[in-house]
Order: structure tokens, then C-alpha cells, then sequence
């Protein structure tokens, strides 16, 4: 799941609008992770988010195909 | 719902004007709501509407013939979109999709004719949101064409895999490399897709894996 970085969110909720999950819901105007199997890390919560309040982070590591 | 007088002065097409002119705009608006994923334009269709995002957001972007696309921009509250052929009378250049549900507010083509003639300060706003646009779609364009980001995205990869130690793993937002290679996230997110296809790495939810690091160097090219 996404992480938050509260003190940078603004609570304008275009994240929760995007999530087609229903992963994140504002809770005192903040956007917070609802922990969801369906959460496919398609990313669009940080790419809509206006302040960088979302991050969507990878690991990178070397492995097989 | 009734159009928002004061959303319509908040949005930079309309800054400036005052109440009396902001009513005889708002008689011009019409509001129109889109569900997640739904097309509100389609590229290459005649442009009639102006459109500015309310609430949610859009995704404007332009499909290759091989069927890939490429966002050209994220469209939030308060931007507009489809400018450009409700300008010039051409077609619509990019398709746009709701990411969710969005309510946007249009002018018609006519429309916009009438408050240009009526209101000129509009038409200084329009000439510096287009400036803006243009200065966008440049800096995408030099990346597309000129400057090898997948190359730079593929360096970033391997010097992030490589420099791992045990206990830390590196950890790295579409954002991020971004910033990191000098481009912007629409790219990051293209590149990764074409090193994916070619087999270099696999994107497993959260996790980036290099599954090919040879085909890496090579696309990373004279970089290395
Ligand atoms: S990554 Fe996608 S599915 Fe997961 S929380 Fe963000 S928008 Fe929702
Ligand atoms: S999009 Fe960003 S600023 Fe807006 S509610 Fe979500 S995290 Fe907060």
C-alpha cells in the first residue's frame, strides 16, 4: 500500500476519488491507508496527489524472470 | 447543481473579472459529470467543448499505432482542457478518461467565442494558461525525442540494485526517479513499461525486480 506523508496532505481527497480500491479515505481531512488486498499499487494516488503527500514507493532488486 | 460563481473566479481563465462579468459567464457554463474510466473526449474528434475539471481528475493522453499510450498531463480542479481546438476549430489532439468520478464544467466553442468578444481580459488569461501548456508539451517533447530517458531511467536501476547492502534496501517512488534522471513522472512511467516489455524487468506490485541486468546495460547504452 501507498505510504502517507500527513504533515505534506492538504485533504482535497483526489486521491480517494481516483483509488478504485476504496483504499484511502480522508479521516480528519487527512488522507489515510485502508489496508486492502486490492490495492494493484497502480500508482494513480501519487500521481494525482497535488502536494507529493502520496508516495508509491519500489523496491529494486535483482532476481529472475 | 448550480454553477459555482466562486469556483469559476478561483480558475486562472477567469481571474480578474469581477461579479457582474463572472454572472454573465456563468450563464455560458454547463456542468457534466464522468464515471471512472468513462471517455469525455476522443482524439482526433472535432473539438466543441472547453472543459475545466470541478472535482476529481482526468487523464489526457495520445495513443500510438501500436496502441500504447503516453499521458500528456493529469488534469485537476480548477485546469481546463481541450483548449487548443476549441481555439483553432481543429480536431481534439489527445483523448482524455475520468480517473474517477469527475464533475467538469464546459463552455461551448461558440460560447467561448461570445465571452472573448464581451470580456477581454479572458483573453489575456487564455494567452498565458496556453503559454503554460505549450512550455508543458516542449519540455515533453525534448524528452521524447531528444534525451535517451529510458536509457537514464535503465542507469538508475542498476546503480540502485547494485549499491544495495543487506540491511538496506533502496526504495524509490515513480516520483522520485523522476527527479532523479531529470524528466518527468509520465516518463518515468513510459520507460518502465518498455523495459518491461523488453524483458529487462518485471514489475511485481511493489517491487522492481531486474531480471535482465545485460539487457539493462544495453539499454542504458553509452551512459555507463
Ligand atoms: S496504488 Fe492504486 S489501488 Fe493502491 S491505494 Fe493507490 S490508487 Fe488505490
Ligand atoms: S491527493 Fe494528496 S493532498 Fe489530496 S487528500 Fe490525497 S494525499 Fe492529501
Amino acid at each position: 500500500m501507498p505510504e502517507i506523508i500527513r504533515e505534506l496532505c492538504n485533504g482535497c481527497g483526489l486521491c480517494v476519488a481516483v483509488c478504485s480500491c476504496k483504499g484511502l479515505v480522508l479521516i480528519d481531512n487527512v488522507a489515510t491507508v485502508v489496508e486492502t488486498v486490492e490495492c494493484d499499487y497502480c500508482t494513480q494516488c501519487e500521481a494525482v496527489c497535488p502536494t507529493g503527500a502520496i508516495r508509491c514507493p519500489y523496491e529494486i532488486v535483482v532476481g529472475e524472470s | 447543481m448550480s454553477v459555482d460563481i466562486e469556483f469559476l473566479k478561483s480558475i486562472p481563465y477567469f481571474s480578474g473579472l469581477d461579479i457582474a462579468e463572472l454572472e454573465a459567464i456563468r450563464q455560458l457554463v454547463f456542468e457534466r459529470t464522468a464515471q471512472r474510466d468513462e471517455f469525455i473526449l476522443d482524439e482526433g474528434e472535432p473539438g466543441e467543448v472547453l472543459y475545466f475539471v470541478v472535482s476529481g481528475a482526468v487523464k489526457e493522453f495520445k495513443t500510438s499505432a501500436e496502441g500504447k499510450e503516453q499521458i500528456l498531463r493529469i488534469i485537476r480542479p480548477g485546469e481546463s482542457f481541450n483548449d487548443v481546438p476549441v481555439f483553432d476549430g481543429g480536431p481534439n489532439v489527445a483523448s482524455a478518461t475520468a480517473i474517477g468520478p469527475v464533475v467538469l464544467y464546459g463552455i461551448s466553442k461558440t460560447d467561448i467565442g461570445i465571452i472573448l468578444n464581451h470580456h477581454p481580459r479572458v483573453a489575456a488569461n487564455v494567452a498565458k494558461v496556453l503559454a503554460e501548456r505549450v512550455r508543458h508539451l516542449a519540455s515533453l517533447v525534448e524528452d521524447l525525442s531528444f534525451r535517451n530517458v529510458i536509457g537514464r531511467v535503465a542507469k538508475l536501476l542498476l546503480e540502485y540494485a547494485e549499491n544495495r547492502t543487506e540491511t538496506e534496501r533502496p526504495r524509490l517512488t515513480q516520483q522520485e526517479m523522476a527527479a532523479m534522471v531529470g524528466t518527468a513522472r509520465e516518463m518515468v512511467g513510459r520507460s518502465i513499461r518498455v523495459l518491461e516489455e523488453k524483458g529487462a524487468i518485471r514489475v511485481d506490485r511493489h517491487r522492481i525486480v531486474l531480471t535482465d541486468k545485460e539487457a539493462l546495460r544495453e539499454t542504458a547504452g553509452e551512459l555507463l
